[in-house]
């Protein structure tokens, strides 16, 4: 293993179609117009000299490191920033070209300190790589004179001299090592798009500044790392890389993050961790990162993870630590008794959408094949369940239908309930990369998310809806579409069920669909709606990206059919840059959800009471199934509070936290007789356990995600697992002994069980995935390198089907005693429950939930910024801290459900999606009011953690 | 510690209870009405048939029998076909 290095051709792909042929140092070259003579000559093998330059941002011209020599031109022109023309002669080396650079490296190092042996870029540093090419030997001017180096001169403090700045967690800047090359500045403006240095003063006194010369912690900076990538030299540099030293190999692997799936290369020495840097070939991430992937990744090897089986007879016992063994046995013996006791459909699983496809279609065979029941079901019931039954319902297939690309040809881009920069940010900033390049945006979303206005991008429209509303306002939409004549009806006549169509159309005509008669529910002003509709059917290739703001609500699957209902009659389905895209939430929901992770379906989305499926999944496992639908999660509280599901297996989810009305959790759990948590913490669901089995990280495992794009991209195993076994061996073992044979030597070989069922994958294996880097399924023979954009000529369904969306509102209501809404949502440093940010130093950003509420609302309650308050809904109560916001409109209120302290969940209730039971997180009737700190339930709450977390100590037998 | 935390949940919330099943049954009725009286009552039962576990089945058939209250018409006609179709 060596450490993979990435070729820098100094200047971006041009995408040009048509090209040139030129002669540089006497070879051919033949590349795209527009390419620069820097890349074109690096394409050819040869490296010219750069400091200023490097491919992830444009050319900037401001090193003179890269000039060459061009027959029949005056000077010697900076190659970076002089495009390739057929014909042209070019010379990268010459005597005059090696004077040149020899004295532009001889001034950069008279001003840069000469440490570079104890220097944390030793070993990798363009600036020492650079003095090396060019051949200096030494520095005339000396290292007396005025410079940026030195604390004091002469004696004297040094004016130009500037401390380190470690205010980042991260990552350290240090001046004294800067050469203003702007790649850190440009990075920033270009790649992330968040603006958040600059270059203060001109000549000498120019510097790298964050903000108005403030601390990198302290500017708008986001730190996703762009800045410290992009950094030539020592200046940006990781901390880890500070203390541990340089990496000396290097493995591809995927971010276990978000649902947008970076490509990272592990950067390693031996097992440990070094850093972790985008790669530039990973096709969802481009070479970009968010602070999450790139820096928090420290909570895999954090002291609270739990690295031995526990177990207990009730869960106000202390654990006690076993092999095994010991743990397995236990566990199956449970699961068999309640299952002798209750009846086989008595006890379930939840998949993980955290896991690998490996390990959820393992949880997914062991329930169907071992427990003899079908009651499996994964977190995307609570997160985008409705996306799989609206998409299906419109299209015939259970997934986005583009690729992240395709928001390069984007013209419109309406984003409806997500919050990308937040919540995808890598996706976020090349959707923010296209908006500066001039598309437009429509934004549909109770809260002014920072996309709606941030540096050089402007959403033209924002509908700030009432939350529960969106039925209204996108059939409002179409209402605007169909009666002003601006549906596109070649594409419906040719492409979609016409007779639906005009049953639809007819239907969303009506005047109390119009903006005017839906304003009053909605709260949208009309005009600005009329607006929006008009820019989406007539501005050139509209794209829809939606979030969990629209399916997690009583009307979720009936809003992503109206979604789907307004791609297609505007004819935005089936080539790039249009489509209806779920920006899904976990790294790997849309991987659970293809392998079956559904209690109604195998993997591939077949129902499981399909005999010819379902006879196909029995020979291959060689064991008979249950042909009913089982229990989906909210289902199995109910039966368990019912008392007739008494055992549940979750692997990698924390149930407790994350889903509505934690009291109904709460009592649903303890009602159960056996709790296996299989987890790399003792997380909130642990409390109600009763066996737990240490998880591995996916750093410690072989596999593979599917990213919200359904690009299956391979996870590589770069240390031994922690806990001895990796997830997929655990599921193995404990299906073992409740009786249940499963044979795998290595992970590829669950793929290639996965890939004989299921029609979509058949063409995934891992030597597949090795030589394309990932694939979007469906994979197959008619697909063999995959699918990036889905219904190119035709639904996957036949005719794509319009379905009339009446909205109906929640039932949630406000009213004198619950006269607020909350919405609920997330924040960038932090990650869902939190378990694994909160154990970084990502809590430097986010170290509690706090609530967002409007100066007018908190005025009338005498709340202060900073105040702590007490949520109240018809569910339950808790306390958090009040930020006043006009993010906000009057009459809502927000939090983030990061933090277990805070139990943002107490508040959410019951109510769910019709079609898929998907939680309603997102409209909650609630009231606030001044409070003196954590209410009596918090208190109690805290209390019972802190007690079912005691793990027993060792005794060691007497001698 | 344990009761005080669940007490109030377990009030209340019989959870398997018909109420919830009435609910859920009612509020797919709901997303149906539109379609008319001929596809809403085959697309209601279509859609318990496919997603709901058979004690959610046997609960809502049994509340049927007991005088279905609570059931919407549509609700309440395509529950007595999927016990038909069942008892078939």
């Amino acid at each position: 293993m060596s450490l993979i290095q990435e070729i820098d051709f100094g200047t971006p792909r041009s995408k040009s179609e048509n090209f040139v042929t030129l002669t540089i140092d006497g070879q051919s070259v033949t590349v795209p117009e527009g390419t620069s003579i820097m890349r074109a000559a690096m394409e050819a093998g040869t490296q010219i000299p750069k400091l200023c330059a490097t491919d992830m941002v444009d050319a900037y011209g401001s090193c003179r490191l890269c000039l060459v020599e061009i027959e029949g031109r005056a000077g010697t022109p900076a190659s970076c920033t002089t495009p390739v023309m057929s014909g042209l002669v070019v010379h990268t080396q010459s005597d005059r070209l090696k004077r040149l650079r020899k004295g532009v490296m001889e001034l950069y190092i008279s001003d840069h300190p000469l440490d570079c042996l104890t220097c944390a870029a030793n070993g990798d540093c363009e600036l020492q790589d650079m003095a090396g090419a060019v051949g200096l030997r030494d520095v005339r001017y000396g290292y007396a004179g005025e410079n940026h180096v030195f604390a004091k001169s002469n004696g004297a403090a040094n004016a130009a001299w500037m401390p380190k700045d470690e205010s980042n967690p991260y990552f350290t800047y240090d001046p004294s090592k800067c050469i203003v090359c702007s790649r850190c500045v440009r990075a920033c403006e270009e790649v992330q798009g968040t603006f958040a240095l600059t270059i203060s003063g001109r000549g000498f006194d120019s510097r790298v500044s964050p903000g108005m010369s403030e601390s990198f912690l302290g500017s708008e900076c986001v730190s996703c790392g762009a800045c410290v990538q992009a950094c030539p030299t020592a200046t940006l540099t990781e901390k880890s890389v500070i203390e541990i030293g340089q990496p000396e190999h290097s493995v591809v692997t995927t971010c276990a993050y978000c649902g947008v799936g970076c490509t990272f290369k592990a950067e390693m020495r031996g097992e440990e961790v070094v850093r972790m840097v985008p790669y530039k070939d990973g096709k969802a991430n481009r070479g970009h990162s968010c602070v999450k992937g790139r820096f928090a990744w420290g909570y895999t090897t954090h002291k609270e993870r739990i690295l031995n089986p526990m177990i207990r007879e009730r869960i106000a016992d202390p654990w006690r630590e076993v092999s095994w063994d010991e743990a397995f046995a236990f566990a199956a013996a449970k699961f068999k008794a309640i299952q002798a006791k209750y009846g086989r459909d008595a006890v379930g699983g939840i998949t993980s959408s955290r896991c690998t496809n490996e390990e959820t279609y393992l949880v997914q065979k062991l329930i169907r094949a071992g427990f003899g029941n079908n009651n499996v079901d994964t977190c995307a019931r609570v997160c985008h369940s409705p996306t799989g039954y609206g998409l299906s319902t419109a299209f015939g297939t259970s997934a986005g239908t583009q690729d992240f690309d395709s928001v390069e040809q984007s013209d419109v881009i309406m984003i409806i309930g997500a919050n990308p920069t937040d919540a995808h940010p890598v996706f976020g900033s090349r959707m923010k990369k296209r908006l500066r390049a001039g598309a437009r945006l429509i934004v549909i979303d109770p809260r002014r998310t920072d996309i709606v206005r941030s540096a050089h991008v402007e959403a033209q429209h924002h509908l700030p809806l009432l939350p529960g509303t969106n039925v209204a306002v996108l059939t409002a939409l179409a209402h605007v579409i169909v009666t002003e004549g601006l549906v596109n009806e070649a594409f419906v006549r040719e492409r979609c069920d016409w007779s639906e169509f005009e049953d639809w159309a007819a239907f969303v005509a009506l005047p109390k669909n119009s903006p005017e008669a839906t304003a009053i529910a909605t709260g949208v002003d009309p005009r600005e709606l009329r607006e929006a509709a008009r820019l989406f059917a007539t501005g050139g290739n509209g794209a829809i990206y939606y979030g969990l703001g629209v399916t997690e609500h009583s009307q979720g699957s009936t809003t992503v059919m109206a979604i789907a209902n307004l791609a297609m009659a505007t004819g935005n389905i089936g080539r790039p840059g249009v489509g209806v895209n779920p920006l899904r939430g976990q790294n790997n929901v849309q991987g659970s959800c293809d392998m079956g992770s559904f209690p109604h379906e195998l993997p591939g989305y077949r129902h499981i009471s399909g005999d010819a499926v379902r006879e196909q999944f029995e020979s291959m496992w060689n064991v008979k199934l249950n042909k009913e639908p089982g229990l989906r999660i909210p289902n199995m509280f109910d039966a368990a509070i019912e008392g007739t599901f008494m055992g549940l297996y979750v692997q990698g989810e924390d149930i407790l936290q994350s889903d509505p009305n934690t009291k109904h959790v709460v009592a649903a759990l303890s009602a159960m007789e056996c709790v296996i948590v299989h987890d790399l913490f003792l997380n909130e669901t642990a409390n109600y356990a009763h066996v737990f089995l240490p998880g591995s990280s996916f750093l410690e495992k072989d596999g593979t995600f599917t990213n919200a794009e359904r690009r299956i991209q391979r996870v590589r195993k770069v240390m031994s697992p922690r806990n001895g076994l990796a997830d997929w061996e655990v599921t193995i073992r404990l299906a073992k002994a409740m009786g249940f044979e499963m044979h795998y030597d290595h992970p590829s070989q669950i793929m290639d069980e996965i890939a004989a069922l299921t029609p979509t994958f058949t063409g995934v294996s891992y030597a597949r995935l090795d030589e394309l880097g990932s694939v979007q399924w469906p994979c197959n023979e008619k697909a063999p390198e995959g699918t990036p954009v889905m219904h190119i000529g035709g639904f996957v369904r036949g005719k794509g089907k319009f379905v009339i969306t009446e909205y109906i509102p929640t039932d949630e209501r406000t009213g004198p005693r619950y006269p607020l809404l909350l919405t609920t949502g997330r924040i960038l440093s932090q990650y869902n429950v939190g378990a694994q940010t909160r154990r970084t130093d990502n809590v430097v950003w986010h170290e509690e939930d706090r609530l967002e509420i409007h100066p007018h609302d908190a005025e009338q309650r005498g709340v202060r910024d900073g105040d702590w308050v007490r949520l109240a809904s018809r569910a339950g109560e808790t306390t958090l801290r009040a930020l006043i916001s006009e993010r906000v409109a009057p009459g809502v209120v927000y939090t983030t459900f990061h933090h277990p302290d805070t139990q943002a969940n107490v508040i959410t209730t019951d109510f769910s999606d019709w079609a898929t039971n998907c939680p309603e997180y997102k409209v909650t009737a609630v009231q606030i009011s001044p409070s003196n700190g954590p209410s009596e339930w918090q208190k109690a709450y805290e209390e019972q953690a802190r007690l079912s977390r005691r793990i027993a100590p060792v005794v060691e037998a007497a001698e | 510690m344990q009761n005080e935390l669940r007490q109030d949940t377990a009030a209340g919330r019989s959870s398997m209870s018909p109420d919830r099943l009435i609910y859920m049954a009612n509020q797919i009725g709901k997303f149906f009405q539109s379609q008319g009286h001929d596809k809403a009552v085959p697309g209601i039962a279509e859609h318990i048939h496919k997603f709901w576990d058979p004690r959610m089945r046997s609960a809502i058939f049994a509340h049927l029998d007991a005088g279905g209250a609570g059931l919407e018409p549509d609700v309440r006609d395509a529950i007595a076909s999927l016990k038909k179709a069942a008892n078939a």
